[in-house]
């Protein structure tokens, strides 16, 4: 599944990513590295974008970078 | 410190970069990721008031003072926040560049204990980039507070960099971080950073580099970091180059 599908308050580990130059290289600095766990925390008002829980910060992504995410549901 | 001719070229780099340091200051420069009291620290060190608070781009102009310990004035350039110094904007530009280009006698940076973890990133892109640098762990409080221990030895040990732990809102740590500075500067202070290995196609290109780039820009550099950004492809520093060597 992709990053943006995790429901507010569930976890996700990060197995791959789909984004190549500048992008790609924006993910692996703010965290997003294959194993990372992340957490939905809630969603803006519009549905877009999300604040997740990487790595110990607060992040909001829109869903086009969180799209480019694949990750695996964790149950916790 | 000893300012040799080595180092007055590097002056013309700094005036570049707007640092209004005479020739006997050592300038020492701030990093670090956003919201970890950096312009808290700079504010403790330098007695200044430049606004702290929590957003984003804060610190975009880079922000300058002085402190003096032990009879030596030390200019101190505050740089933006940035998770990154791979320069995806305008913010990690600013911050790269000074640390490389302007080759400030001491980076400081300033990283958030309650959340170690990810601040390494940006930790192993500083030491790829310079040898002269301390870690300022902050927020020490928080962190207790959030019931995280960090063994400040052991992280020093395994980085090969000083640690220094600090609460700079309550001014804890600072003479330390300042003694720190201070022998880092007079080069009494040493550090040996773990670099990080690539695969053997990386170092074999870097390998090929180097001494190359040796022969053209000589030693002032550290060429294995500007090698690899060679690699990278970085236009940014393909332009800086250009600039300069051009001749």
């Amino acid at each position: 599944m992709k990053m943006f599908e995790i429901q507010p308050g569930e976890y996700a580990r990060v197995r791959s990513l789909e984004a190549e130059g500048n992008i790609r290289r924006r993910l692996l600095d703010l965290g997003l590295v294959p194993g990372t766990l992340v957490q939905n925390i809630r969603r803006s008002p519009l549905g877009d974008p999300t604040l997740y829980a990487i790595r110990g910060a607060m992040i909001a992504l829109r869903k086009e970078e969180a799209g480019l995410v694949n990750v695996d549901k964790e149950e916790r | 410190m000893g300012l040799t001719n080595q180092s007055s070229g590097i002056n013309v780099l700094r005036e570049r970069f707007n640092v209004k340091s005479n020739l006997e200051q050592p300038v020492i420069a701030l990093a670090g990721n956003p919201n970890t009291g950096k312009s808290t620290v700079f504010n403790a060190l330098t007695g200044l008031n430049q606004h702290t608070g929590n957003w984003p781009g804060k610190t975009v102009l880079q922000a300058q003072g002085t402190f003096s310990y032990k009879g030596v004035e030390y200019r101190l350039v505050d740089l933006p926040g940035t998770y990154s110094l791979l320069a995806n904007s305008a913010e990690e530009e600013v911050a790269r560049d000074f640390i490389y280009f302007g080759n400030p006698d001491v980076t400081v940076v300033v990283g958030d204990a309650t959340c170690l973890e990810r601040n390494l990133n940006l930790v192993y892109q500083i030491m790829e980039i310079t040898p002269k640098w301390i870690f300022c762990l902050n927020l020490m409080d928080e962190a207790k507070r959030k019931k995280v221990y960090i063994n400040i030895e052991k992280l020093s040990e395994k980085l090969g960099i000083p640690v220094i732990p600090t609460v700079a809102r309550k001014e804890e740590g600072l003479t330390d971080l300042k003694e720190a500075i201070a022998g880092m500067v007079r080069g009494e202070l040493t550090t040996r950073p773990r670099l990080v290995r690539y695969d053997r196609e990386i170092e074999e290109a870097l390998d090929y580099l180097v001494p190359r780039l040796s022969s053209v820009i000589g030693e002032r550099y550290n060429l294995r970091w500007l090698a690899l950004k060679l690699l990278d492809g970085d236009q940014q520093i393909i332009n800086h180059l250009q600039a300069q060597f051009s001749n």
